[in-house]
């Protein structure tokens, strides 16, 4: 008797959207991100869109109090944004740089937009990779900064945000007046997610400029939730709810090495940091997660080979 | 919930009077402003005046389809004129409008909706008549049933029509009709769909929007899956949005009601 696999066949797609553009002589890479019409790495379903990426963060400022693992490796670089994007996009292979404008923080810093702008261009110059900029979550500050940054950056097709229904209108005109993408973020919320990304819509930004945020559990802290929520957003999207129809993207290195599992454990031989990011990164990949922010260089390359592997490929460790 | 908008219907004076001059801007207006209010399929009848409506439906179907995308819902009383509907349409899957209950005729119509790859309304009625209550309903609904399957009709590709009755004619078919359509679901797995003509429950009375809204409502907690109807009526427009996500039918967000509007014609 012949086996007939039985496959689940969605009626609708995720939507594609592409981050980064070219510009003349410098070779600036772009990325396909989303176009799935099956369930993460189900490709005997039907076309599995583009595989996830994997990025790495950027911060302006140095970061305090990081646990030792990160500041082993950073530290060499930590006081110079740009250098450590270069080291993340040609030493460590990472696919985009998300920059963490985190000194813009009227608390922090208040680094003026003008400067987070001539640094958000000088990291996309120097890696050749494309860019997502984060504000710093400061509504008001994070308006005039991004504005500045999508003005200075127009045209090279960045992702920037994040918005919320709270805080979405001059961000997002100034992305697409730009011709940048926008984060729709929603607090681990179904309903939230939607109602960001109906606003977005209804102010005519098209499905092609908008990635959603979902904000990220680490493992641990609400992982499960971010990724129940994912499934279910990316079910309901695959099943007909247009406006979810869009890729995710999850900060996995960020939330994970908050956790105070991350900076304990023992420091020889496996960091225990390391494995929780990578975990958190491996589960939320399979929630159906396409763009994949990471922190440590040996977690970016863990996961990496991980993706390589759920799509058929060989997996070195 | 599917919405099929009724307007372009040869029983509308406005309609009836292009169709005569040929003129297709009046029923171009209709195409594009019942997509804008919300209508996800089109009904698109010639009316009972016209001397050849097989000769009239193409170019209703080719008027309509050069200004939308919207999926149409080819709506005539005889065969030739629906086989013609069919046979013009370029675009979307169509809704063919309608069969009775009747051996012969079903055979007909189900093997014309399988050649032209359409769904299928059929009504709980035959030469008798119209039914009297659920049970007689539920009677027909499964000989169309029968029908289709033994032709190899997919049943969920059926849409069983009840037939709703105005309300100051026949008071006691609406309860009857919500019964019918419960019942519906349990003839086949999967089942059949379920499509009323919603205005019907408020042919010739007063407060008519009041009553279709208030139908529709209860029609589909009772499983209802199509309405031909008025979308012009806003809020009846709006009360299948709530009433999709109180089935949980969609994801809620506050902006639930700006996902409903604003779908552009193309």
């Amino acid at each position: 008797m012949s086996f007939e696999l039985h496959r689940e066949k969605f009626p609708c797609r995720i939507s594609e959207v592409e981050i980064g553009a070219g510009v003349a002589g410098n070779g600036q890479r772009f990325l396909q991100v989303g176009g799935a019409s099956t369930l993460p790495f189900l490709s005997f379903d039907g076309p599995s869109g583009h595989l996830p990426v994997i990025g790495m963060e950027v911060w302006d400022v140095v970061p305090e109090l990081w646990p030792a693992p990160l500041e082993n490796i950073f530290g060499p670089v930590a006081g110079d944004p740009v250098e450590w994007a270069r080291h993340c996009a040609q030493e460590w292979g990472a696919e985009f740089i998300c920059l963490r404008l985190r000194g813009a923080d009227p608390e922090l810093n208040d680094a003026s937009p003008e400067a987070c702008a001539t640094l958000a261009r000088d990291v996309l110059d120097a890696t050749g990779v494309p860019l997502v900029v984060l504000g710093c979550g400061n509504d008001a500050k994070d308006n005039v900064v991004l504005q500045k940054v999508s003005e200075t950056c127009a045209g090279r097709r960045c992702l920037i945000g994040p918005v919320t229904s709270d805080n979405y209108r001059t961000i997002a005109a100034a992305a697409m007046v730009n011709g940048h993408l926008v984060i729709a973020q929603s607090p681990v919320d179904v309903n939230m997610q939607k109602q960001i990304c109906v606003l977005l819509n209804d102010l005519g930004v098209p499905q092609t400029q908008i990635v959603m945020d979902p904000t990220t559990g680490g493992l641990g802290y609400g992982l499960e939730y971010t990724y129940s929520v994912m499934e279910r957003v990316r079910l309901a999207a695959l099943q007909g709810e247009s406006s979810l129809a869009l890729p995710m993207i999850v900060f996995c290195g960020f939330e994970a090495w908050r956790a105070k599992e991350a900076k304990t454990g023992p420091t020889d031989g496996v960091v225990q940091g390391v494995a929780w990011e990578a975990l958190t990164a491996g589960t939320l990949l399979q929630a159906g997660a396409d763009m994949v922010v990471m922190l440590h260089p040996e977690a970016t390359r863990v996961v990496r080979e991980h993706v390589k592997a759920l799509a058929g490929g060989e997996m070195t460790l | 919930m599917i919405l099929i908008g009724e307007r372009i219907n040869g029983l509308f004076r406005d309609v009836a009077e292009a169709i005569q001059a040929k003129n297709p801007e009046p029923i171009q207006r209709l195409a594009v402003t019942q997509t804008e209010a919300g209508a996800t399929y089109l009904d698109i009848n010639t009316g009972p005046a016209v001397a050849d409506p097989a000769a009239v439906m193409p170019w209703l179907v080719k008027t309509v389809e050069e200004v939308v995308d919207t999926p149409l819902c080819i709506d005539a009383a005889k065969l030739p004129a629906i086989e013609a509907g069919l046979k013009a349409v370029t675009k979307s899957r169509p809704i063919i409008n309608s069969t009775i209950a009747e051996r012969e005729q079903l055979e007909k119509y189900l093997t014309m909706a399988r050649d032209y790859g359409a769904y299928l309304i059929a009504l709980t009625m035959n030469r008798r008549g119209v039914s009297r209550d659920a049970a007689d309903r539920l009677a027909m609904a499964m000989e169309i049933v029968v029908t289709a399957d033994e032709l190899g009709f997919p049943v969920s590709d059926l849409f069983i029509d009840p037939l709703v009755l105005p309300v100051n004619v026949g008071q006691e078919h609406a309860v009857e009709v919500l019964e019918t359509i419960r019942q519906i679901k349990t003839l086949a797995d999967p089942p059949p769909r379920t499509v009323v003509g919603l205005s019907n429950v408020s042919q010739g009375c007063p407060h008519r929007l009041l009553l279709n809204r208030t139908f529709v409502s209860m029609a589909m907690g009772s499983g209802l899956d199509a309405a031909i109807a008025d979308v012009f009526d806003t809020q009846l427009v709006e009360t299948v949005a709530a009433g999709r996500v109180l089935l949980n039918k969609e994801i809620y967000s506050d902006a639930f009601l700006q996902s409903v509007k604003k779908r552009s014609p193309k």
